[in-house]
C-alpha cells in the first residue's frame, strides 16, 4: 500500500468509462476474445432467457469483480483460483435461488446454463486479470462492461434468432399472418444451435468492417 | 510471505462465510420457491386432465375449482384419506413425497399413493401422479383417465435434467398428445399399461397399438424410462382402480 496522497480520481473520469466501454467492442468477449461462446448458442432461442442469462452474468460478474478486488491483498497466491472459484460458485448459487423464488419459468427455461455461469470463462478470466490488481470500482465497472459486451451480443442474436426462427419477439407474434399466406415459413434451422453460431460470425464480420483497429495487418 | 497456517485460516473463514451466506439465502428464499414448485404441480395436474387456460395467476383457483377430491389409497387400494373441503393444497394426497412413497413400495412396505378426481362440464377424471428415473435424473408427471379408469385422458411430463432436444422432449405436446385416446387395459382386462415403443407403434402387433406410443429418436432411454415410470406406479394404483372399476 502506498501511503503517497493522490487525488480523488473523478468516479467516472475518462479512464473508468474506458473500462466500461472498451469490452462492448474492442475487446468484447464474446466477438473478439471468443468466450462464452457455449451460453451464446445455448440461450439465445428466445430473446427473454438471453435477457435474463445477461442480467445474472451482470450481477454475478460486477458482484465477484468487487469482493474479490476487496480481498485482492489478502488472497494467497497460491489459492487464489480456488479463491475466486468460491466468490463466483457463492454469487451464481445466489442468482439461481433468487431466479427461482422469482422468476421460475424462466428458470426452468435456462436449467443448468444458469449453474454453467460459474464455468463462463469471462468470469473467471476478468477477475484473474483485472479485480485481482485494481480497486474495487474500476472492478465494478470493469465487470460491468464486459458483461454488457456479453449481453448486447447475446441480446443481437436471440433478436434475429427469435424473429426468423419462431416470427416473434418475446413470444409475441410480429411477422403478421399475411405473409405466411403469401408462402412465407418460419426458418427452423435458426432454433437449432449452429444458426446462433453462424448468426455469432455474420456479427463478427460486420464488427470488423466497422472497427478497424481489429483488422490485422497482414 | 503466506504461510500455510494463514493459508489454511483463510480457505476455512472463506467457506464458513460463503456457507452461511448461501444457507440464509436458502431459508429466506424457500417459501416463495415451494409456491412456485406447488403452482407448477397443480398446473401439470389441470394440464393432464385437457383443462384449459391455466396460467400461472391463476392455477390455484383453478385447481381448487375444479379438483373436486383429494384421495390417498395405501398399497390394497383402499382409501385412507378423502379430501374434499378446504383449499386442495393443504390437502394429504397433495403433500405425498411421490419418491419416498414409491421407495417403500421398491422394498415391499405399506406405501401410499395420492389420487386427484377432476370434475369439469359433470365429467369426471382421475389423475394419477407419477414418477421415475430417467436417464440424468428423476422424471415424472401425471396421467388421467377417464371415467372408465381405462382410456387415457392426457398426459403431462417433466424433468430435472433429461437431454435437451433429446429425452427432454418428452415435456412436448407432441410426444404427449400420442398418449390421449390410449387405453391401459386389454378387452379381458389385463393390464397393458402404455408402452413408449422404441421404432415407432407400428412395429407393435395390431392389437397391442391402443397400448403404445412411439418412442423419441434418440432419447432411448429416457424413453423406456416413461414406460418403465407408467408400469411401476400403476402397480401401486391397480388395486384401488380394480376395486373402483367394480363399483
Amino acid at each position: 500500500m502506498s501511503t503517497e496522497v493522490k487525488e480523488r480520481e473523478p468516479l467516472f473520469s475518462a479512464k473508468n468509462m474506458k473500462l466500461i466501454k472498451t469490452p462492448i467492442n474492442l475487446t468484447n468477449p464474446i466477438t473478439v476474445q471468443v468466450l462464452g461462446i457455449c451460453s451464446a448458442l445455448a440461450v439465445t432461442a428466445k430473446l427473454m432467457p438471453a435477457i435474463v442469462m445477461s442480467v445474472s452474468v451482470l450481477v454475478v460478474m460486477a458482484a465477484s469483480n468487487v469482493v474479490v478486488s476487496l480481498l485482492r491483498n489478502g488472497i494467497p497466491p497460491r489459492i487464489r483460483i480456488i479463491v475466486q472459484l468460491v466468490v463466483i460458485a457463492t454469487m451464481v448459487i445466489l442468482v439461481d435461488q433468487v431466479l427461482k423464488a422469482f422468476v421460475y419459468d424462466v428458470s426452468k427455461q435456462l436449467s443448468v446454463f444458469v449453474g454453467l455461469i460459474i464455468t463462463n470463462c469471462i468470469i473467471m478470466g476478468r477477475l484473474e486479470a483485472f479485480a485481482m490488481a485494481n480497486k474495487p470500482w474500476p472492478a465494478f465497472l470493469d465487470g460491468i462492461g464486459n458483461a454488457l459486451g456479453y449481453g448486447i451480443i447475446l441480446i443481437i442474436i436471440a433478436f434475429f434468432r427469435e424473429l426468423l426462427g419462431s416470427g416473434t419477439l418475446f413470444d409475441i407474434q410480429v411477422i403478421p399472418q399475411g405473409l405466411y399466406d403469401f408462402g412465407y415459413v418460419n426458418n427452423g434451422l435458426m432454433i437449432l444451435p449452429p444458426m446462433a453460431l453462424i448468426t455469432v460470425g455474420v456479427i463478427i464480420w460486420v464488427q470488423r468492417y466497422y472497427t478497424r483497429e481489429l483488422i490485422e495487418d497482414n | 510471505m503466506y504461510t500455510n497456517g494463514y493459508i489454511f485460516r483463510y480457505a476455512a473463514i472463506m467457506v464458513i462465510i460463503a456457507a452461511a451466506v448461501l444457507s440464509t439465502a436458502a431459508v429466506l428464499l424457500k417459501p416463495f420457491q415451494e409456491k412456485n414448485m406447488a403452482i407448477e404441480k397443480m398446473g401439470g395436474i389441470l394440464a393432464s386432465a385437457q383443462i384449459e387456460g391455466v396460467e400461472t395467476e391463476n392455477t390455484i383457483e383453478l385447481f381448487n375449482k375444479y379438483v373436486i377430491e383429494e384421495l390417498v389409497v395405501d398399497q390394497d387400494g383402499n382409501v385412507v384419506e378423502s379430501f374434499k373441503d378446504g383449499a386442495k393444497e393443504n390437502g394429504k394426497a397433495f403433500k405425498i413425497n411421490m419418491k419416498t412413497e414409491l421407495y417403500k413400495k421398491k422394498k415391499g412396505d405399506n406405501f401410499e399413493l395420492p389420487i386427484y378426481l377432476i370434475e369439469k362440464d359433470g365429467v369426471r377424471t382421475y389423475v394419477f401422479p407419477l414418477r421415475g428415473a430417467g436417464l440424468w435424473g428423476p422424471v415424472w408427471g401425471n396421467m388421467a383417465l377417464a371415467k372408465d379408469l381405462n382410456t387415457v385422458k392426457g398426459v403431462t411430463f417433466d424433468h430435472k435434467g433429461e437431454t435437451p432436444g433429446l429425452g427432454a422432449e418428452i415435456t412436448t405436446k407432441s410426444f404427449t398428445s400420442q398418449f390421449e385416446g390410449k387405453t391401459i387395459f386389454d378387452e379381458s382386462g389385463n393390464f397393458k399399461s402404455i408402452t413408449v415403443k422404441k421404432g415407432g407403434v407400428k412395429t407393435m402387433a395390431t392389437k397391442d397399438q391402443i397400448h403404445g406410443v412411439d418412442a423419441i429418436s434418440g432419447g432411448t432411454i429416457t424413453s423406456d424410462a416413461v414406460s418403465e415410470m407408467i408400469v411401476n406406479v400403476f402397480e401401486g394404483y391397480l388395486p384401488y382402480i380394480e376395486k373402483e372399476g367394480e363399483k
